[in-house]
């Protein structure tokens, strides 16, 4: 006999739960809703919980499977809480060619993570991207949207130390 | 007076807004009275953040200027266009921008992207005041007879996808703009949607009229927070003034459009893949045929195109079909925006006619490498082209030309790589790149790619050498015929070309003389 899984309590706190209904109430609507649902839920939490996911399949009326799959499609979608501000930083051909494997190194080693990583202290999440469009003035990194080129490894220091004293 | 600092995004990375407050602060303190203008980035990206001063009807310009490089140009007197060591003239006497064949990015850095009166005084809307005055037919003919190929990559003749749309029978249509620029070295779509949104917009509401489409979707990648401000502002400017909605311009005739996000998936550059993601679902590739032409988006005839190929569109239904395709060599017809990325000296957009050939793109207006060094290999199309060799540098931009020295021109990116670079690690790269990106629907690609990085890693450690580039070569083989899109198709050319172009470099180096195993 397959014992059949009754559904977990969710750990969505009240005010996490009313965000992730009212973008699905906000955007149902829409012709293929579930990326904006999903975009409005991360930009509201910073992440889409694993909670979140039978909400909104419920609302779309979708299955868990079908939403889980769209959300661990896309490597925008973080599954687990980042830290207080998210790091993307380009590993692609035009930014290797200024230098950017070096940079990764030195990023890695100041953060003490790896990619995907976040911080010990929760201040920030390390996330690979595959070219910011700012080829010709790389290496390149975004701060929580906020784009920087010509990056090097004092560049990035000075970056992270601005960036440590706003979060 | 009339100062002009960028909002485009590579602007803004390098400092622009920290530029402008500084011009604004300063001219306060001085007490002189500016206008300040976010206008796009006119491509010389070396210069940015390059601002601009309006010097009775001249615009002059300096760069790159930092904030604290202000108070020194005020002192300097540029608010008159007096002489700076940051200053380079009238911006249209730089060479670098003199030498270009500016049709799409006509406008592109010239005007304020937020203001429709200025897209309008410059020219805008009047491919689409042609287009209401024509038959659906006659437009698509028109397109098919400017020799537009697609400038996503594929180069596929932008009239007979749009003729196919226009044959098809629904009572829905729909336009779809592919904004998913994800190949590296590229950039040039960004540039448009930031510098000139309104001229993609005119595009696509013109591909409706020509084909039927009422509704049309801008799927825009998360990496482009402006693109999306921009295009968002443009729309609601046309909205409110008519260029969109039920009635245009008092023609009876429809025409939507909505902005969509993408979040993070080369895959989805691919048209059909793409529309999955519009749809709310894994961006995972579709069989062809269908055609999306016939059954694109939620299974309704769908013209899809690139940003660069819609925004082509008003030029030619404004001047007439002949005028873009006199522009041109061979099958490859009007401009093409190139850009010039990685390790180079002068990085930008060159917008130019195909036919000029890669060298003097990479040093008469490159200037060479960033670093001093020589340039070693240029990858040409993206992360999916081919490395080229300095031997191959004299290949004309045209897209027979490239296919024909098993490369690709694709979306236009150009990437140099000085001789530091390692193929090897290049090549590795592309397997690691294929393996993270695809879509896992087709085999070779999703485990293919995967065993592509174990082998390389074999040969490189000279495990049995020979027998791995077999190996790989075989590999590479049942990529390209396996696949049934270009991420695991075109994998391939980057791994190949560095393999046949750049073999010393996969050779493992001896590490002691002597020391014969």
């Amino acid at each position: 006999m397959i014992p059949i899984k009754v559904e977990r309590q969710s750990n969505l706190t009240a005010k996490e739960q009313s965000a992730v209904l009212d973008a699905c109430v906000r955007l149902k609507g829409l012709p293929g809703a579930l990326l904006p649902i999903l975009h409005a839920v991360q930009a509201e939490l910073r992440y889409v919980p694993k909670d979140a996911v039978p909400l909104i399949a419920k609302e779309l009326n979708l299955s868990v499977a079908e939403v889980h799959g769209v959300v661990s499609f896309y490597h925008y979608f973080l599954q687990q809480r980042p830290g207080r501000q998210v790091l993307h930083l380009c590993r692609a051909e035009a930014c290797q060619a200024l230098g950017s494997m070096a940079l990764e190194a030195h990023v890695k080693a100041k953060l003490g993570i790896d990619f995907h990583g976040t911080t010990r202290d929760g201040a920030i999440t390390l996330e690979p991207v595959y070219c910011l469009g700012n080829c010709a003035l790389g290496p390149s990194l975004m701060i929580d949207q906020q784009l920087h080129g010509r990056v090097t490894a004092e560049r990035f220091d000075a970056l992270l130390t601005q960036s440590l004293e706003r979060s | 007076m009339k100062i002009y600092v960028p909002r485009d995004a590579a602007a803004l990375g390098v400092g622009a807004d920290q530029t402008a407050q500084a011009i604004v602060a300063e001219a306060q303190r001085r007490g002189i009275a500016i206008e300040l203008i976010r206008n796009g980035s006119r491509g010389l990206l070396w210069l940015e953040p390059m601002v601009e001063v309006d010097v009775a009807g001249t615009r002059v310009a300096y760069g790159p200027v930092q904030a604290h490089d202000v108070a020194a140009l005020f002192d300097a007197g540029f608010t008159a266009g007096h002489p700076h060591p940051l200053g380079h003239g009238a911006t249209e006497q730089i060479p670098y921008l003199k030498r270009q064949e500016r049709l799409t990015f006509a406008r592109v850095g010239l005007t304020d992207p937020r203001s429709l009166s200025d897209y309008l005084v410059h020219g805008g809307y009047r491919g689409l005041a042609s287009a209401l005055a024509r038959q659906p037919a006659d437009i698509v003919a028109s397109v098919t007879a400017s020799g537009l190929r697609g400038r996503g990559g594929a180069a596929f003749p932008a009239g007979i996808k749009w003729k196919t749309v226009l044959g098809a029978q629904s009572a829905q249509k729909y336009v779809v703009c592919n904004a998913d620029e994800g190949d590296s070295g590229t950039f040039s779509d960004r540039m448009l949607m930031e510098g000139d949104p309104f001229v993609l917009i005119e595009g696509m509401t013109i591909a409706g009229l020509a084909t039927g489409a009422t509704q049309g979707y801008i799927y825009l990648r998360w990496e482009y927070p402006q693109a999306k401000l921009a295009l968002e502002a443009a729309i609601a400017a046309a909205r409110a003034a008519r260029y969109l909605g039920q009635d245009i311009q008092g023609s009876g005739k429809a025409f939507e459009l909505e902005v969509r996000m993408g979040a993070g998936a080369y895959i989805c550059g691919e048209e059909t893949s793409l529309l999955e993601s519009l749809e709310g679902k894994r961006g995972q590739v579709r069989f062809k045929p269908p055609l999306p032409a016939l059954q694109g988006l939620w299974g309704k005839p769908t013209v899809i195109n690139n940003v660069i190929t819609f925004a082509s569109v008003p030029i030619i239904l404004d001047r007439g079909a002949e005028f873009y395709q006199h522009f041109g060599m061979g099958r490859s017809r009007g401009t093409l925006p190139m850009q010039l990325a990685g390790n180079i000296k002068r990085g930008g957009l060159v917008e130019i006619a195909f036919g000029m050939t890669l060298r003097e793109l990479l040093y008469d207006f490159g200037g060479g490498s960033f670093s001093g060094r020589p340039i070693r290999a240029v990858q040409v199309g993206g992360p999916l082209g081919a490395y080229h060799p300095e031997s191959q540098f004299d290949t004309p931009l045209d897209y027979e030309a490239f296919a024909a020295i098993k490369g690709m021109l694709g979306h236009g990116g150009i990437v140099a790589f000085d001789d530091s670079v390692d193929m090897a690690a290049q090549a590795r790269y592309a397997m690691e790149f294929c393996a993270i990106e695809s879509c896992g629907k087709c085999t070779p690609c999703r485990i293919g790619s995967t065993r592509g990085v174990e082998v390389i890693d074999r040969l490189i450690a000279g495990e049995n050498a020979a027998k791995q580039e077999t190996i790989l070569r075989d590999l590479c083989e049942t990529l390209t015929y396996g696949s049934l899109c270009a991420l695991g198709g075109l994998t391939p050319y980057p791994v190949i070309s560095a393999l046949n172009h750049f073999p010393q470099d996969f050779v493992k180096p001896v590490t002691a003389p002597g020391a014969v195993g």
